[in-house]
């Protein structure tokens, strides 16, 4: 399918643009497939095409893909959970019950070993986000072109299938949990003990500025290295996938070769997939229960 | 790496999310797992105390039956002695009855022999006395002679 593009970079900046809905301003200079220019005279709401219309439409346009298969992967997640959980009996457990038993055994037993406080919010938070990044992750294990394909013959210009190679999406969540973070921060140790937590160590406290600055720095770099762990893994590991699927223009004795590695990188990932969503869900915890604990 | 609304939508879903886990999926699964655990840890529970009853029950069987095979033997062992007592006292009996019987045969046999002996006595002194009532008959007078005669008769 690679040979549909003009050159492998076309096909490459193709797979890692998203399908993003925005406003382009007026006076913004459109060129399409052909070289023609369309200067829009007035703000257009449209898709953007290229990485140069989604810069122009700024932080208020939203990737589309990654909402719909974000939101799509998770509310299946909740709708099998909520399954089990609804004929969720004492008795033997059934199929999709000892899954999802097990799912959860897991994730407990994972939350009782990192998270030494009481909060009813951290375990479901820790399943969210460990069976939601997991999902999202397995995208990936789809062949790159199938989707976009499909969507292509259908007049969708672009599709990026996984959620977790966008970096909206890992912030999103990354986020969210800083400030569950800064939440418990306060509320456990009050502002002020947050504060003296990240003024007044490792240094003496007549060196406080230094502190603030380390401990700043600490504090903001766990919503940030969190996520782009996340997306840094997933990004590199689709755009191997894309490099791998380049393979298939090249004749059949690279595309058989290709077809080879594609496969072991699959299968490989399966391992990363899983372990980037355990590592996102174990370090939520660990940030959490840090941001329970007293120092002194 | 450009940022858009993409990220607040993502932070909202994320939040309903994990909202909804927090609802309606964690805590009725996590109730089904306390309470199987327990179900089990009680079944497991009455099981060994089923099976202490049953050892129980065992050993009370068997002391019954130690206890029900001492008494028979205990009562077999009266009736023998109770037996052995009966021959004992029965032979005893007998043995009286025979002594007695045979003193009183005795006796009789020796009243028969001393009046047999009386009788006896009495007819040979009797002879005596008529043989010599015969033979003195002229010259004795039975008056003068009767105190010899009965002295005589004495001594036959």
């Amino acid at each position: 399918m690679a040979t549909e593009y003009a050159s492998s970079g076309e096909y490459i900046k193709h797979h890692l643009q998203n399908l993003t809905y925005g406003q382009l301003p007026p006076g913004f200079e459109r060129h399409d497939a052909h070289g023609n220019v369309e200067v829009l005279q007035q703000a257009t709401w449209t898709f953007a095409h290229g990485a140069e219309e989604v810069k122009a439409m700024g932080f208020w346009s939203i990737n589309v893909d990654s909402m719909l298969f974000s939101i799509g992967l998770g509310l299946i997640f909740l709708f099998l959970f909520r399954m089990a959980a609804k004929k969720a009996t004492t008795g033997v457990p059934s199929g999709l019950q000892n899954f999802v038993e097990w799912v959860i055994e897991f994730i407990d037993t994972s939350v009782r070993g990192s998270f030494s406080h009481r909060n009813a919010l951290v375990a479901p938070l820790a399943l969210t986000v460990f069976m939601w990044v997991f999902l999202m992750n397995a995208m990936d294990l789809l062949p790159v072109d199938w989707l976009p394909f499909a969507a292509t013959m259908a007049g969708v210009p672009y599709l990026k299938v996984v959620p977790s190679t966008d970096p909206n999406v890992t912030f999103g969540m990354s986020l969210s949990i800083f400030v569950l973070v800064l939440y418990y921060s306060v509320k456990m140790k009050g502002a002020g003990g947050f504060f003296s937590e990240l003024a007044f160590q490792p240094f003496p406290k007549f060196l406080f500025p230094v502190n603030l600055l380390l401990e700043g720095v600490g504090l903001i770099a766990k919503p940030i290295s969190l996520s782009l762990r996340l997306f840094g893994n997933m990004y590199a590991g689709e755009m191997i996938f894309i490099l791998i699927a380049l393979m298939f223009g090249g004749g059949w004795v690279l595309a058989v070769f290709g077809g080879a590695l594609q496969w072991a990188w699959a299968v490989f990932h399966i391992l990363i997939i899983t372990l980037q969503a355990f590592i996102f869900m174990t370090l939520t915890i660990v940030y959490l229960d840090m941001a329970h604990a007293e120092h002194h | 790496m450009n940022f858009n609304a993409t990220l607040i939508g993502q932070s909202i879903t994320f939040i309903f999310f994990v909202w909804f886990c927090m609802k309606f999926v964690w805590p009725p699964i996590m109730n089904a797992l306390e309470t199987r655990k327990k179900q089990i840890a009680d079944g497991l529970a009455a099981a060994d105390r089923g099976k202490h009853e049953l050892e129980l029950a065992a050993k009370k069987a068997g002391d019954n039956m130690r206890d029900a095979k001492a008494q028979a033997a205990e009562v077999i062992a009266q009736a023998e002695k109770r037996a052995a007592q009966i021959i004992e006292e029965a032979k005893l009996a007998a043995k009286e009855e025979g002594d007695r019987q045979l003193a009183a045969a005795q006796a009789n046999i020796a009243q028969e022999t001393n009046r047999a002996r009386e009788s006896l006595r009495e007819q040979v002194a009797g002879l005596a006395v008529a043989g010599a009532e015969k033979i003195l008959r002229r010259e004795v007078n039975a008056q003068t002679h009767a105190d010899l005669l009965g002295q005589l008769k004495a001594e036959l």
